[in-house]
């Protein structure tokens, strides 16, 4: 066993995460700036990001990015196109911009013109219809709600191999959402003083970030195993470390994310603070793709 | 990235399976009885070969990488053994810190398990405040004497050496003035009074009373007034939960528990059932990131951090599932309760993780 990224693993999430601190919104304020969306949009479709399935990357290599765009808050569609990508690769001629629907919802589908459905192993593809109004300011769902068009059959493996991944790059969405909040948290908690000391001086606080800091370590490692299995263990082996994983770093996410509000005090309530930002995307990416606490203990007896 | 054994480390997995088949039920895993037999266990386990499989073969180690020691914890608890007798911080600290000579005259007894061992650090008036220790080592002729009092030593009743830390220079600031020794527990003016857990177990760990317990200078552990340094060597390595070979009995625990259940797992086991998954993983990720040459420093606390959650949520699953009246379990849950305090407590850890990690100073 050797749990270590590759060099050119390391090399992919660095350009990822360049990308992002580059183009991604560092304040509530730049949400709102479309000129940087639209360089950030470029930026995205030029790396291949999007296609990285179709040109034969490892579920590794989607969650690094994953992890990284959501570090960033990037808010142009990531996780829809490459788990669309996964389904039906790159189409002759297609110049639309696909995503998927979970739940009769196009998720992540901003700019997005066409919608993959999957009904047991049956494909069907559709329009995006209209905005639907979410919690996530980072990422916008859609209505899916046909005319839709078959697409064949996907084969049983893949249609499971598929579920893990969405699985797997939500939980790498939760990680890197984690470890944006907590960065902001200690940030803050470095400047702002009350009682003549910084706040993070203070145990009250900074153990609220320690506690923070190692579910984040947590999570780090069960994603990767989760990224890793989604290509060599069994499909349904496969669902499972990615069940485990969702589990694990959706409860992490939540508890960082809600640490980061607290430690942001007053502030951490407004909607100018980047916090809730990261706990909206947060609850969201829980939302997605979603496993139920009892569906871990499936197996274990 | 592999979670798969190699070959090497699957041929490895395979012979040791088979010797436990063979040695399946003869060593009680829990209560006095473990305690009182577990240096039998060690001295079987280092005969077959598995045991000191990471540490130098110069001291009578196999100087395999350390994910093998994940392997050897991971059959263990598969096979229902006792998990291995945790050294690996005190051969650490001697490693790192002890000359060569010292290295070679104790070291080997230590891995073989022809000798047992045990750490006096702590004291009644010090604890997390290590530094703040009053035992005291006074020179006199080729010797030094010392006077004070240890407490909760783990193994304190059976050990035949003792790495104690005491204070050599009053006069010198606190982490200055310490200096560590190997002692002899075999002499007189080493008196061992038992200690009884809250669980019953009896023979765990002891008080130790030092009165004029005589040391040869040459058994002082690197220079006069070091012995702070080696103090943290130890119980940075105390902190990784790959040293400490637990990590692979909580799932172990785990199934177990949920082979009791009927119908639908409670949320307090599928919670804990995840989180011993996640450190099984964490445990992987952080021994491959050894094979970089990455020490871990204030990281192990993170480690320890996570290792104590995950202990604890199994032993409220215990409880969830069997109750108090199960001796086996409400055991185990007793015995979480000291992993947030031995090898430092929780609150110590996020100290450090808060100003050494993430730089949130005073
Ligand atoms: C099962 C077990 C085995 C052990 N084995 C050994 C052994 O082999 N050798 C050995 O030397 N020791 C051993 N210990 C002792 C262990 O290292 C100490 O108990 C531990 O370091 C805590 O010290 P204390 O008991 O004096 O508690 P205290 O330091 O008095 O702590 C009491 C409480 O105050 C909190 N606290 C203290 N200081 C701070 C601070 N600065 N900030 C925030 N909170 C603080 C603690 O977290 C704790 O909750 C063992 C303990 C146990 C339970």
């Amino acid at each position: 066993m050797d749990v270590r990224l590759t060099s050119e693993q390391r090399q992919l999430r660095d350009a990822a995460a360049k990308l992002a601190d580059e183009l991604g919104p560092g304040s509530v304020l730049d949400l709102a700036d479309s000129k940087r969306r639209t360089r950030l949009e470029d930026a995205v479709s030029g790396t291949g990001f999007r296609e990285l399935r179709s040109d034969g990357a490892s579920g590794v290599e989607v969650a690094l990015v994953a992890q990284e765009f959501a570090r960033g808050l990037v808010d142009v569609p990531f996780l829809g196109p490459v788990l669309a990508d996964d389904l039906q690769g790159r189409l002759d001629g297609d110049t639309g911009l696909w995503t998927v629907a979970d739940t009769g919802i196009a998720i992540d589908a901003a700019g997005c013109d066409r919608v993959l459905r999957l009904d047991g192993t049956e494909l069907f593809a559709g329009p995006v219809g209209d905005a639907v109004a979410g919690a996530d300011l980072t990422r916008l769902a859609a209505a899916a709600g046909g005319p839709w068009e078959s697409r064949g059959d996907i084969s049983d493996g893949h249609r499971d191999r598929w579920r893990a991944l969405a699985l797997t790059a939500t939980c790498a969405d939760l990680v890197g959402v984690a470890r944006g909040a907590q960065r902001l948290a200690v940030e803050y908690a470095k400047v702002r003083a009350q009682y003549g000391n910084t706040i993070g001086s203070y145990q009250a606080v900074g153990h609220l970030l320690a506690e923070s800091e190692a579910l984040i370590e947590g999570s780090i490692s069960v994603l990767w195993h989760a990224a890793w299995a989604v290509d060599e263990l069994d499909p349904p082996e496969a669902l499972r470390a990615a069940r485990i994983a969702k589990i694990y770093t959706a409860r992490a996410a939540r508890t960082v994310c809600e640490t980061a509000v607290q430690v942001h005090g007053g502030i951490g309530n407004t909607w100018e603070c980047l916090a809730h930002v990261y706990l909206r995307r947060a609850l969201v990416s829980t939302e997605l793709f979603p496993v139920r606490l009892e569906e871990a203990g499936l197996g274990l007896s | 990235m592999d979670f798969r054994d190699s070959p090497e480390e699957a041929a490895f997995r395979e012979r040791l399976r088979d010797w436990l088949g063979g040695v399946a039920g003869k060593y009680p895993t829990s209560g006095d009885e473990y305690w009182a037999r577990q240096g039998e266990w060690h001295a079987e386990l280092y005969r077959a070969g598995f045991f000191g499989l990471s540490w130098p073969k110069e001291y009578g180690g196999q100087e395999l990488p350390p994910v093998y020691d994940v392997i050897l914890d991971e059959e263990l608890a598969i096979a229902g053994s006792p998990p291995r007798p945790s050294l690996g911080y005190l051969i650490q600290g001697l490693g790192h810190h002890a000359s060569p000579e010292l290295c070679r005259r104790f070291l080997p007894g230590m891995i073989d398990g022809s000798q047992r061992w045990c750490q006096g650090f702590s004291e009644p008036g010090a604890g997390s405040d290590l530094a703040s220790l009053t035992t005291t080592a006074t020179p006199d002729g080729d010797d030094y004497v010392i006077h004070g009092h240890k407490i909760w030593t783990s193994y304190s009743d059976v050990a035949d050496w003792c790495l104690v830390l005491a204070r050599t220079d009053p006069e010198a600031p606190r982490h200055k003035g310490i200096s560590a020794f190997v002692l002899s527990m075999k002499q007189p003016g080493v008196e061992q009074r038992p200690l009884e857990m809250m669980s019953g177990v009896t023979t765990e760990f002891g008080q130790v009373l030092f009165d004029g317990a005589r040391v040869p200078a040459d058994q002082m552990v690197g220079a006069p007034g070091e012995g702070w340094k080696l103090a943290m060597t130890v119980v940075g390595h105390e902190r990784e939960p790959s040293t400490l070979g637990y990590a692979a009995r909580y799932g172990k625990l785990v199934r177990q528990l949920a082979a009791r259940t009927e119908g639908v797992i409670p949320d307090d086991l599928a919670w804990a059932a995840v989180q011993a998954e996640m450190l099984r993983l964490h445990v992987r990720r952080r021994l491959s990131e050894q094979l970089d040459g990455v020490t871990h420093g204030p990281q192990g606390s993170l480690d320890k951090l996570l290792m104590t959650w995950v202990d604890q949520s199994v032993g409220h699953a215990a409880l969830a599932v069997a109750g108090t009246g199960d001796q086996e379990m409400f055991g185990s849950y007793l015995y979480s309760r000291a992993q947030s305090v031995m090898g430092g407590t929780s609150q110590i850890q996020k100290n450090i993780i808060a100003a050494r990690i993430l730089g949130l100073g005073a």
